[in-house]
């Protein structure tokens, strides 16, 4: 994969792409949105400061799951009630993206699946809501209405403007999981799994003083 | 070890110093020294809950900010409550700390009476069902007996933690064992959280955050503690099987190869009140073969009456001399019960090691002064196997794990007199009280 370069619209700093097939990325100087077509890059709007994150996770972070090398290369930020989450964009081996979900500790690795003949609608999912993906029957666990924080890094789509979310998770019986992203129309479905940092051999994460 | 990162703030209620530990997964801190409860998403750390009483201060054996090596990672503990349910009437208390690593997230360890657990947070919910009318848990294969359920509330809070927390937050708590672990629901009306723990010794506990003195000594059995005997009763019930094999190959083996032969046999009579009461000798017989154990039959046809017969064996080259006395006697009859005997026709008995030569018997016979005579047969036989020595071998092989079971059946009826599953008699017990 050849490393671009363009220079940013708005600030004339340079900015890399670690991905060829990234869509948006962000300047990291004047936080500007920039949006990919062919080789410019058009600023769509800024970002705030995403907020301090305890993530171990940090952009450049590489992995491996399921034997599939992997780069965080960018990452949405959310708040809700209970304190913030971040969803960390992969750039997997194979070429295509991978969602690490970093919740309070908890982590949850999902890739975008093909939504179901009829999601359950954003204003009548609740807990206990049945969402059949291929042979696996989930059920709702939360409903969760989540305030946008920003982005940083490169994302495989546009994604800024946005305000409240609404996402839905889901749980199998075996553990599988997945979370419909209402911010589009029809929805948006991951399906994944939880998964334990230990076992992604993980390399040049976050330094934490101290630790 | 470097010093931790920590952000200083004050407390707004005391002015107290506070530390954060937890980074920004913590929700909320409580102040050291007047024990506010702050929001530590605030920048300003505003106020959620005071208390205006002296509480009393729960001391933590973990002291916050202590760090160990636990579970192959260092951890810090960064959070301390205390939670308390009520059965009977009766408060039990435990205390929960909170553990931190900013690489591994979160994890517990809680107390109760000197008895600690291990618990992580669990992402797969178990399966509840129930056996033999009692409700069970599974996870992963593996299943869980439900314990006890109460409602839990906090009653004292230290430090921070990565949710909402309040003194006098109840949630309703149940456990299922399998010791030495245990599956621990938590109910509240948003949610329901699953944990897992093992029980882990205050030794471990001790020596992997180096504190001072000596871990509280544990008191009475705690729901999953595993029993000192766990597993041991099956372990001796499977050896008693192997050496009872081998008892009963071993007694086969003698019963096929014993050669049970008769060297020698007399017949005589008794007569009452005649000359023949004085003793008298056998002739001479062999006794082959390595020294071993004869069988003397004795057989005589009493009929309420009774014959006494000394013997003593002799050698005829060494004059060893073995003596031993036998009874014959034999009484029958019937009362308003019925019919009744007492005794026997035939007395057998064993002679140990007897060694190869020549021997002869002298009997020195004594009966009833009146009565018809008593005709008597007496038979040696050599290398008998003894079925008897076999038994005792077997009995004393199943002392051990005998024991062992029982020991096993008394810890787990003590574990599970503490359960919501007691059996009936401990209830009737504490009525006594």
């Amino acid at each position: 994969m050849t490393r671009r370069t363009a220079p940013c619209p708005n600030c004339g700093a340079v900015i890399e792409f670690a991905w060829a097939d990234a869509v948006q990325t962000t300047c990291s100087y004047c936080r500007s949105v920039l949006v990919r077509h062919d080789l410019d890059l058009e600023k769509v709007g800024t970002t705030a400061s995403l907020p301090l994150t305890p993530s171990p996770l940090q952009l450049g972070t590489e992995g491996r799951y399921k034997g599939d090398a992997f780069t965080v290369i960018g990452r949405l930020g959310y708040e809700w009630d209970r304190g913030g989450w971040s969803e960390w964009h992969l750039r997997m081996a194979t070429g295509k993206s991978g969602w690490l979900s970093d919740a309070q500790a908890d982590y949850e690795i999902s890739f975008l699946a093909q939504t179901t003949a009829s999601p359950p609608l954003a204003d009548t999912v609740k807990p206990g809501t049945r969402l059949l993906h291929g042979p696996v029957t989930f059920a709702a666990t939360s409903v969760t209405r989540a305030r946008y924080t920003g982005t940083e890094g490169e994302l495989p789509f546009e994604y800024w403007d946005k305000r409240e979310v609404v996402f839905a998770d889901f749980r199998a019986p075996t553990g599988a999981f997945a979370t419909l992203d209402y911010s589009e129309e029809p929805p948006l479905l991951f399906v994944g799994e939880p998964v334990d940092l230990d076992k992604l051999d993980l390399r040049n994460m976050r330094p934490f003083e101290g630790w | 070890m470097t010093a931790p990162r920590v952000h200083s703030l004050n407390c707004p209620n005391c002015g107290a110093a506070i530390q954060l530990r937890g980074f920004e997964y913590t929700q909320t801190v409580v102040c050291d020294s007047c024990l506010a409860v702050l929001d530590a998403k605030d920048p300003n750390l505003t106020v959620l809950q005071t208390f205006n009483d002296k509480v009393a201060k729960a001391r933590p054996h973990i002291p916050l900010g202590t760090r160990g090596q636990w579970k192959g990672a260092l951890w810090e503990a960064i959070g301390f409550q205390r939670r308390t349910i009520t059965v009977d009437a009766a408060p039990y208390s435990w205390g929960e700390y909170l553990l931190f690593n900013p690489y591994k997230g979160f994890r517990y360890l809680t107390e109760y009476d000197g008895h600690w657990n291990d618990v992580i947070a669990l992402r797969t919910v178990p399966v509840e069902s129930s056996v033999g009318g009692r409700p069970t848990a599974m996870l992963h294969g593996e299943t869980f007996r439900a314990f006890q359920t109460a409602t839990a509330h906090t009653d004292f809070v230290l430090g921070e933690f990565p949710w909402q927390v309040r003194v006098g937050d109840r949630a309703v708590a149940q456990d299922f064992v399998n010791p030495p672990r245990m599956l621990s629901s938590e109910r509240t009306d948003e949610e329901v959280t699953w944990s897992l723990g093992e029980y882990v010794t205050g030794e471990r506990i001790w020596q992997a955050f180096k504190l001072a003195g000596s871990p509280p000594a544990p008191r009475g059995i705690y729901a999953n503690q595993p029993s000192p005997t766990a597993g041991r009763a099956s372990t001796y019930w499977k050896a008693f099987s192997l050496f009872a094999a081998l008892v009963v190959a071993l007694l086969a083996l003698r019963m096929a190869t014993a050669t049970d032969a008769l060297v020698f046999t007399a017949a005589h009579t008794f007569s009452p009140g005649g000359r023949d009461t004085i003793a008298f000798v056998t002739e001479p017989f062999t006794i082959a073969g390595h020294a071993s154990g004869v069988e003397v039959t004795t057989e005589a046809n009493v009929n309420n009456s009774w014959i006494v017969l000394g013997m003593t064996l002799i050698n005829e080259r060494t004059g060893q001399a073995i003596d031993f006395g036998r009874e014959v006697s034999y009484f029958q009859g019937s009362d308003e019960d019925g019919r009744w005997s007492e005794g026997s026709t035939v007395d057998r008995t064993r002679v140990p090691a007897v060694p190869a030569g020549t021997w002869f018997l002298r009997i020195d016979a004594d009966g009833p002064t009146t009565g018809p005579p008593i005709d008597y047969t007496i038979s040696l036989r050599r290398d008998v196997p003894s079925p008897l020595f076999f038994g005792l071998a077997m009995v004393a092989l199943l002392g051990p794990a005998v024991v062992m079971s029982v020991r096993s059946a008394s810890f787990e009826t003590r574990r599970w007199a503490e359960s919501d599953y007691a059996p009936k008699s401990s209830s009737s017990d504490s009525d006594d009280e």
